[in-house]
């Protein structure tokens, strides 16, 4: 179905890509695996018409297709499904997916609302998908969004459709929902690009596999023939062994201690301790308040009660400003909205919460807070052309990066990690959790809020576990199991 | 591959990187001076481009603080009428018989506070800066009228009209105080952390607020910078007419806007410089300036002023698409 031969680009200092090869066959899942920046976005742009390449050929049903612009790709059976949805939340469902290709009714220049509704819900139908046509997407959750896009697709008489990480915010219900409308798309005979950074969803869903790692293809596999370890050590182009470092668990002096806290409707007599030199994981449902926790330590959010001692001493955090001048770092959930200036570059992302420290009488050294950038971008491997580079081009793992060298600059004693790992791929994980060791083993202390939980098992000293804005159990790392941690989260048992 | 040392090549994409933008709207400005000095014989002498840098140095003040704003992800609509207000300010403190230095340091200060308070209504009140500065635009123009009884203030003496008229080293004072303010706007900028600020709230709010940068009480610092540079700009003006007019600046804020977005900054904030700004100013200096001589109406020069204000953007958007 479709042929994409040779495909390269090539930006400023990078190669994206240089000559790939992607074929993929009608009614087959095609998986496309490769750490963040090896190429897969670029790919799936130039397939999407978004982005020109420089070499290359693309053949759709043995038909070349230039690819030029997102409406020539969408007329030769291209949809993409990006992880930020491309919906208009204010009109309804049927509105969205027939945008573009209202039924006209006899009146020119006015829709005909009932066949509108009737044809979406012909499509819904077709996916087996429950929706109401007149139902508004912004009430919608995010999982039936994504239903709407795929019905917006399959409207569009797509021939090819691309995931783009289709199931990163979905939960487990919703993913077979997914996976059930996935599987009716390919026997319809629909060709599905699939990229995911899950690997248990590999063998789920998918036919056949293709690797690729710093801009090349490297291998094409069959999914039944390759082997979970094989599939990393492609992808990282050598083997993962201990994808958790080792750590040795040197407790040092209390550096945290949070008791009482109470943000109304949020947050409920949250008390814990947070010892230099250690990694507490805080686990717990999405909406169980670990992120709230986390704000409201930092002074983002206002507390209602409670107290904050830092080193043993009370303190009074009322700003993200006043947290930052006694030594705590935020490293944010979402790195693109709360942790970046995109469009600044790596020196002044790195420098921004410390230039007092660049400062002598007012005047910035820009020189020295260079020196510090380039020696942070050197020591945690930043991957990038220079330190003048816009963060907005560096890919995930990277970015995040950024984002601990920010902390690190400030030298920051105490560090809330939220989601430190979330969208970065497996070989860039491994880099984040060294660092992180790293800080703890150098004396900082960590609270690591994490939904992953062989996450949490492998880096804490400690686990917290968050239900409904209270503490709801700790745990020792020795004692912890999955099963313990998730029971823990569900909620408390009602007591006999 | 990924183990590779970076450091190393960290040094000449650094410097292309920061200030190849500014290329293109240097390019454009040297090319118009280039066709003028074709089309006239009276471009390129001396007298006429000081007279060019005379007549742009008022807009090129104003659109520095403007710069600021815009940088920080704002606007700023009351230029105009807050330079009329601090005008006319410095114009009665000079007829009360305020010593000079006092009367400017009033003028400045009134311009200041005008933007404390633009400042303060975004920074704490939430508005958004259009409609803020919206507001202001039109309380300042009318507490210039109310306060002057909508009649000018003039006749001053000939220790203030050399600030217009005056001359260091063959040139005029007004545009030594241009290039002290851009001089003054480009080090703040880039050498404190003020400037830096200024571009990362532009660039992204949320996560500045989150790194512990003092987002308020920035925004109150630049939003009061653009009201100052405004009021002195009115100095200038005022000097240069030898009369305060609350009728003056009527459009200032628009010329500004304009001069700050041909210079390549960015409306969303984030991206620009100071001296992209100064050369948008110069662009639309002699282009007036060029049209004047050519003989080309005032009705003519605004289409053409129009025309090349979409075209410079246009310009910009296409670069910038090119090299996605």
């Amino acid at each position: 179905m479709l042929a994409m031969r040779g495909i390269a680009k090539r930006y400023p200092g990078v190669v994206a890509l240089d000559g790939v090869d992607l074929t993929v066959e009608s009614g087959e899942v095609h998986i496309l695996l490769g750490e963040n920046g090896a190429g897969k976005s670029t790919l799936m742009k130039i397939l999407a018409g978004a982005v020109a390449r420089d070499a290359g050929t693309i053949e759709v049903a043995g038909k070349s297709c230039g690819m030029a612009t997102p409406r020539a790709a969408q007329q030769a059976g291209v949809a993409i499904i990006y992880q930020e949805f491309n919906l208009v939340p204010h009109l309804t469902v049927g509105e969205n997916i027939l945008l573009g290709r209202e039924p006209a009714s006899g009146l020119p220049g006015f829709i005909a609302a009932d066949a509108l509704r009737r044809e979406a819900q012909r499509w819904l139908g077709e996916l087996g998908i429950a929706l109401d046509p007149d139902a508004r997407v912004a009430d919608l959750g995010v999982a039936e969004q994504q239903m709407v896009e795929v019905a917006k697709a399959l409207s569009l008489e797509a021939r090819i459709l691309v995931m783009d990480e289709p199931t990163s915010a979905l939960s487990n219900a919703e993913i077979s929902r997914l996976f059930e409308v996935i599987r009716r798309l390919r026997r319809r005979g629909v060709a599905i690009i699939y990229i995911s950074h899950r690997m248990e969803e590999l063998a789920q869903i998918g036919d056949r596999v293709t690797v690729m790692r710093d801009g090349r293809h490297v291998a094409t596999r069959g999914i039944p023939d390759v082997t979970l370890d094989e599939l990393i050590r492609l992808m990282v182009g050598r083997e993962l062994k201990e994808q958790f470092p080792a750590r040795r668990t040197a407790r040092g002096a209390e550096a945290l201690r949070v008791e009482g806290l109470t943000r109304r409707g949020v947050l409920h007599d949250v008390s814990f301790t947070l010892h230099c030199g250690e990694v507490v994981g805080l686990a717990g449902l999405m909406g169980s308040g670990r992120t709230e926790l986390a704000r409201a330590i930092f002074g983002a959010d206002r507390i209602d009660s409670g107290r904050v001692m830092l080193n043993g001493r009370d303190v009074a955090i009322d700003s993200p400003r006043t947290a930052v001048n006694l030594g705590l770092g935020f490293l944010t959930e979402d790195r693109k909205r709360q942790g970046l200036v995109l469009c600044r570059d790596i020196a002044e992302n790195t420098s921004l919460a410390s230039l007092d420290r660049f400062c002598r009488g007012g005047v910035l050294s820009t020189a020295r807070a260079e020196a510090a950038a380039t020696r942070l971008a050197t020591d945690l491997r930043i991957k990038a052309p220079s330190i003048a580079q816009a963060v907005v081009n560096l890919s995930g793992g990277n970015q995040q990066k950024v984002v601990l060298a920010k902390w690190i600059c400030r030298e920051a004693g105490v560090l809330l990690f939220d989601e430190p790992t979330r969208g970065i791929d497996v070989g860039a994980k491994t880099e984040i959790y060294q660092l992180i060791s790293r800080l703890a083993a150098e004396g900082r202390a960590i609270l690591m809020i994490s939904s992953e939980l062989p996450e949490i098992l492998g880096m804490s000293d400690r686990i917290l576990v968050m239900h409904a804005g209270r503490i709801a159990g700790e745990f020792s790392a020795a004692g912890a199991t999955q099963e313990a941690i998730l029971e823990c989260a569900l909620g408390p048992k009602v007591a006999a | 591959m990924r183990a590779r040392p970076q450091g190393r090549r960290m040094k000449v994409p650094t410097f292309i990187a920061r200030h190849g933008r500014q290329a293109g709207t240097v390019a454009v400005f040297l090319m118009l001076c280039a066709v003028l000095s074709v089309l006239t014989p009276h471009f390129l002498t001396t007298s006429n481009l000081l007279n060019v840098a005379q007549q742009t140095v008022v807009n090129a003040i104003v659109a520095v603080g403007l710069t600021y704003v815009i940088l920080s992800g704002g606007i700023d609509l009351s230029v105009g009428s807050v330079l009329a207000l601090a005008g006319v300010v410095l114009g009665l403190a000079l007829e009360a018989g305020w010593p000079l230095p006092v009367a400017i340091a009033a003028c400045v200060l009134v311009g200041a506070l005008c933007g404390v308070l633009n400042g303060m209504l975004v920074a704490f009140g939430r508005l958004p800066p259009f409609i803020a500065t919206l507001g202001l635009m039109s309380i300042a123009r009318g507490a210039a009228l109310l306060v002057t009884d909508g009649r000018p203030v003039s006749g001053f003496d000939g220790s203030f009209r050399w600030l217009a008229t005056g001359e260091l080293l063959g040139v005029p004072v007004p545009v030594w105080c241009m290039l002290a303010v851009y001089v003054a706007a480009h080090v703040v900028l880039h050498r404190t952390r003020f400037g830096r600020y200024v571009f990362a709230i532009g660039g992204n709010e949320e996560a500045t607020l989150l790194s512990g940068v003092p987002v308020a009480r920035c925004k109150v610092g630049i939003y009061a910078l653009g009201g100052g540079l405004a009021a002195g700009a009115s100095v200038l003006l005022t000097a240069r007419l030898n009369s305060a007019q609350p009728i003056a600046g009527l459009n200032y804020e628009l010329d500004a806007i304009a001069a700050t977005v041909i210079g390549g900054t960015s409306l969303l904030g984030g991206q620009g410089s100071v001296f992209g700004t100064l050369v948008g100013a110069l662009i639309m200096g002699v282009l007036r300036n060029g049209l004047n001589l050519l003989g080309v109406s005032s009705f003519v020069q605004q289409v053409v002023i129009g025309a090349v204000i979409i075209a410079a953007v246009l310009l910009d958007t296409f670069f910038k698409r090119s090299r996605r």
